[in-house]
């Protein structure tokens, strides 16, 4: 059998090589870019195949834990799977493949420069995101996490002009002054107290720190992880904005930000613990921080004309759903916030597949210029209109079980105001989404533009009809993801 | 007869009488390829004699077989073997380099002289490095103090000589001070083998002069290494030198300072003393921080680029001196490896400066506008450098930090943990402007400047690549520090 040939415990490994490996084919293909992109694509194929091996073998029997030394002589970087960075992992890797043929309509269509450069950096990227999943222990996560940062400045500034270098300086400046400022720090006091940065059930803080010290470590956690946006630590993401959209979709609505907020639920989970973090006073804070996240970051999305902008905003409002997941330290929140990692990833890069097609076919970036623009392109806006639905939590799509389950987190553990801050985003979520379709079908077309249709090309499209695919198979079969979270707790003991 | 016995002797004869025949090789032309085939076996000799300390533990070797206290003892533990290979690898790295990095107008004639004074300085390096005795460690600090005063003094630009006469007064001071306190130290112990004098001082240490000798060889360590405030003589020694002396030095000489002080206070002193009664912790801290903040932030305004490097070197002495300063065992590792460490990446960031030099006949940063397109191999190894200076993971910046900062948590210092987190973030503005300025800034003219040749662009990647490698796999700089902490701090925590 497979198994027995190449062990399940290398495969995070390869999961890595993967798309770092695509790199240098890329380089190779650079002036024949049909070749380039079909590295792209294979690496992705590949990429796809190998994480669901790893998937398979995890529904088998847990997947032994792969060590590899590291930079610092007592901490051996560990790979270890455990099935809240399998559904990330999962969640990425698919979304790799579909972005990238996403991408080749796009970036063609749009003429952009430097395109080597680009699939070049969206490979490393990956790789770091599939490093980030597996980590078995904080500091590969945050060699990751770094990797993760840097490999993604050269996208965010692809364009080279003033407006990418302001967006860059402030892109860097948050990702990298948070994680060193106060993520690292984090690390080394965790490392000095604990004396091990696994992750393990239960937590590794537990009766080893004083309540005050544990508060602001999570305080230090939560804000140098400024990849999960919490305020005041989001401002890098609507700067981020500036990218091409394949870099914005994928990037910068599934494999960086939620990076980060799973880098937020897995130490909230695995190195504080649940009877730790539900016994913080900071703890309550902080809740009450990514709460008026939810809801300041919301209404920000509602004076936004620009479209990215718009969803930059909402994304910042939907990571810190995740974060209140974590911080609610109860077993449906957590399910609620890894499935939450998914069915935002589904909706919200339909959302942005949508706002790229709008941009190559219509050149079109402000939602006041969106009107009648549905009968032109009313297959973009269609998506848009389902895509909007999963993220606000509407049958049929899957975006309903994970706002449902951090709901039922929210009751079991008796936060009645957390219940009105989600049902509160809910509404909000429907005052910024819904008028964006409605006004480009039921507006007239403003005079002179032909209402002839015209859509993106076809690659972009496909892209889209399978996200939006993923949204409604999310909500009929929601079933694999959750009961593999649920593993997460029960097969390792974390709940009981 | 057994050559690997007299390693130690070599790792100075060797440099040493190379460098006089070097001067008076016939012809002219064959002192680059003498002085590189020199600086290889030098540092071949480092290798061998980092691999015997750490196969067999520490080397003493009598000079001459002539045994303490009449002779010199050569003494070689695994933090001087490792400063042994920075040294001299550095040299190897670079002398191949010389003839690009020193200015075109320099005649063959005078690149000889040239050669013979970098052998000079390398002999000096090393002496200090290698010696177990307190007043031969004088001579060779001024064997290279001297040769680099005449080095900076080789600078293309007019402004290289007040430079080196700047460098030329402090450095003096600070190597009196030195002789001062070995002076002193000699005057009350007897003795100035480095071993002897730890045992005697240990019963002598509530007398006045032994606390000033302690005082002195500190001051006068400090000003080698540039620490804050004791910095002056190097921005401007490092900016008008050659771009070679500035790789060269930048990479080794400030650590040689730190190794003095490292020296001193573990081996000769005593740590419990230095950090206990004498509080020396409560100024090498402060200072280093102090350092750390006003040599990133100065750096942050330069416009001449070398001149930025110099400024971050005095905040990177400042890590150095603030880890030595927590007196514990992961500090010291932190000391021990930044030393390493910044070596590295500081002279694969002035090969960077050497490179475009060499293209662009300056270094200031408006000369760097578009340089990411037009010179793309040098401008990724500045890239890397610079991150690795961040202290981004997977660089050797990283594990410095690391351990640095584990230093201070464990020490409860943690003010100093912060600050040394919140002073590195000031490398990430002047990293970055300068990367902003070569890859969003328009090249200011349509002409053509091509990437720097191989003969600096090796040496410049191989550094490069050093710093990713050592980033990684640490067994030979945390390794080889943590073994020679078991030394310097004899098991203590």
């Amino acid at each position: 059998m497979m198994m027995t040939a190449f062990p399940a415990s290398w495969l995070p490994l390869v999961a890595i090589v993967v798309p770092m490996g695509c790199v240098p084919l890329i380089l190779l293909a650079r002036n024949f870019p049909d070749v380039r992109e079909g590295v792209t694509m294979a690496g992705a194929s590949l990429l796809i195949v190998v994480v669901g091996l790893l998937a398979y073998a995890l529904s088998i029997a847990p997947v032994p834990a792969l060590e590899v030394a590291g930079p610092i002589a007592d901490l051996p970087l560990t790979m270890r799977v455990e099935p809240l960075g399998m559904v990330f992992a999962l969640v990425a890797a698919f979304l790799w493949l579909i972005t990238s043929i996403y991408s080749v309509g796009y970036m063609r269509a749009h003429h952009e420069k430097n395109q080597t450069r680009f699939y070049v950096f969206f490979a490393i990227a990956i790789g770091a995101t599939m490093g980030i999943a597996f980590s078995g222990d904080l500091i590969t996560l945050f060699i990751f996490y770094e990797v993760l940062t840097i490999s993604t400045f050269p996208l965010v500034t692809h364009a080279q002009n003033d407006e990418a270098r302001r967006a860059g300086r402030v892109y860097l400046g948050i990702l990298m002054g948070s994680s060193i400022g106060l993520f690292l720090i984090a690390i080394v006091i965790t490392y000095a107290v604990a004396g091990t940065l696994d992750f393990r059930p239960g937590g590794i803080l537990n009766d080893r720190v004083q309540p005050a010290l544990a508060g602001l470590l999570l305080a230090l956690y939560v804000f140098g992880i400024a990849k999960a946006a919490v305020m005041p630590m989001h401002r890098w993401l609507p700067a981020a904005m500036v990218a091409p959209t394949p870099v914005s979709a994928l990037l910068h609505a599934v494999a960086v930000v939620k990076a980060g907020a799973f880098s937020v639920l897995k130490i909230a989970t695995f190195i504080f613990g649940f009877d730790l973090l539900s016994g913080l006073t900071a703890t309550g804070l902080l809740q009450a921080v990514a709460a008026f996240t939810v809801i300041a970051a919301s209404l920000v999305a509602l004076t936004k004309d620009n479209l990215k902008a718009r969803l930059a905003y909402s994304t910042i409002s939907q990571l810190s759903y995740i974060v209140l997941a974590a911080l609610i330290a109860d077993q449906a929140a957590f399910l609620g916030g890894g499935l939450h990692i998914a069915t935002h990833a589904f909706g919200k890069i339909t959302l942005f597949f949508c706002a790229g097609a709008i941009l190559v076919a219509a050149h079109k970036t402000r939602i006041s210029e969106l009107d009648g623009l549905g009968r032109v392109m009313p297959f973009t806006f269609a998506a848009f209109l389902l895509g909007s639905l999963s993220l606000i939590g509407l049958p049929p799509f899957g975006g309903l079980w994970s706002k449902w389950l951090l709901i039922e987190g929210a009751f079991d553990t008796q936060q009645w105001i957390l219940v009105a801050v989600f049902a509160t985003s809910t509404l909000l979520n429907i005052a910024y989404l819904l008028p964006i379709p409605f006004r480009a079908f039921f507006r007239p077309l403003p005079a002179g533009v032909s209402p002839r249709i015209h859509e993106a090309p076809l690659a972009c499209l496909v892209a889209m009809a399978v996200t939006v695919t993923g949204c409604f198979v999310l909500f009929l079969v929601p079933d694999p993801l959750i009961d593999l979270l649920a593993r997460a707790l029960t097969m390792q003991g974390v709940a009981q | 007869m057994d050559i690997l016995a007299h390693l130690p002797a070599l790792q100075i004869v060797v440099p040493l009488v190379a460098a006089p025949i070097c001067a008076l090789l016939f012809s002219p032309r064959l002192a680059q390829p003498f002085a590189v085939l020199v600086s290889l076996v030098t540092f071949a000799i480092s290798i061998a004699l980092l691999n015997q300390v750490l196969a067999n533990g520490p080397i003493v070797y009598h000079m001459g077989g002539w045994e303490p206290p009449w002779g010199i003892a050569y003494v070689i533990d695994p933090l001087n073997a490792l400063l042994l290979c920075l040294v001299s690898g550095m040299a190897a790295i670079v002398m191949p380099a010389v003839r690009l990095g020193i200015g075109a107008e320099t005649t063959e004639r005078s690149r000889r002289l040239f050669l013979t004074l970098a052998l000079l300085a390398l002999t000096g390096m090393l002496g200090i490095v290698i010696t177990g005795d307190a007043f031969n460690l004088y001579v060779f600090l001024e064997i290279s103090s001297l040769s680099s005063y005449a080095l900076v003094a080789t600078g293309n630009d007019r402004r290289a000589a007040p430079a080196a006469f700047n460098y030329l007064v402090q450095g003096t001071i600070g190597a009196t001070f030195i002789l001062i306190g070995i002076g002193l130290l000699y005057m009350m112990t007897g003795t100035l083998n480095m071993a002897d004098l730890a045992e005697r001082i240990v019963d002598l240490r509530h007398t006045a002069p032994i606390q000033a000798a302690l005082a002195f060889i500190l001051v006068g360590a400090a000003v080698k290494a540039a620490l804050f405030p004791a910095h002056a003589w190097m921005p401007n020694a490092y900016t008008y030198a050659p771009s070679m002396v500035s790789a060269f030095f930048g990479a080794t000489a400030t650590k040689v300072g730190a190794y003095i002080m490292i020296r001193f206070i573990f081996t000769v002193f005593g740590a419990e003393w230095v950090f206990g009664d004498m509080m020396v912790g409560w100024i090498l801290v402060p200072l280093g921080i102090a350092a750390a903040f006003a040599g990133s932030l100065v750096a942050i305004w330069q416009t001449d680029l070398k001149r930025m490097l110099a400024y971050s070197s005095v905040a990177q002495v400042g890590y150095i001196s603030a880890a030595i300063g927590l007196g514990n065992r992961d500090g010291l590792i932190a000391a021990i490896v930044h030393v390493f460490n910044h070596g590295l990446m500081k002279g694969a960031l002035f090969m960077v400066m050497a490179c475009v030099i060499l293209r662009l006949g300056r270094a200031d940063i408006s000369s760097f506008r578009g340089l990411g397109r037009r010179m793309p191999v040098t401008m990724g190894c500045f890239v890397v450098a610079g991150l690795s200076m961040i202290g981004v993971p997977l660089t050797v910046g990283f594990v410095s930090k690391w351990y640095l900062v584990l230093g201070a948590v464990e020490a409860g210092a943690w003010p100093v943990a912060v600050l040394v987190v919140m002073s590195s973030l000031l490398s990430v503005i002047y990293i970055g402007r300068v990367v902003e300025v070569a890859y969003f800034a328009p090249a200011p003219d349509s002409a053509r400047v091509q990437e720097a040749p191989a003969l600096l662009l090796v040496p410049t990647l191989l550094l490069t690549v050093l710093c990713v490698t050592f980033g990684i796999a640490t067994d030979t700089t945390v390794g080889v520090a943590a073994y020679a902490v078991t030394f310097l701090m004899g098991g203590l925590p």
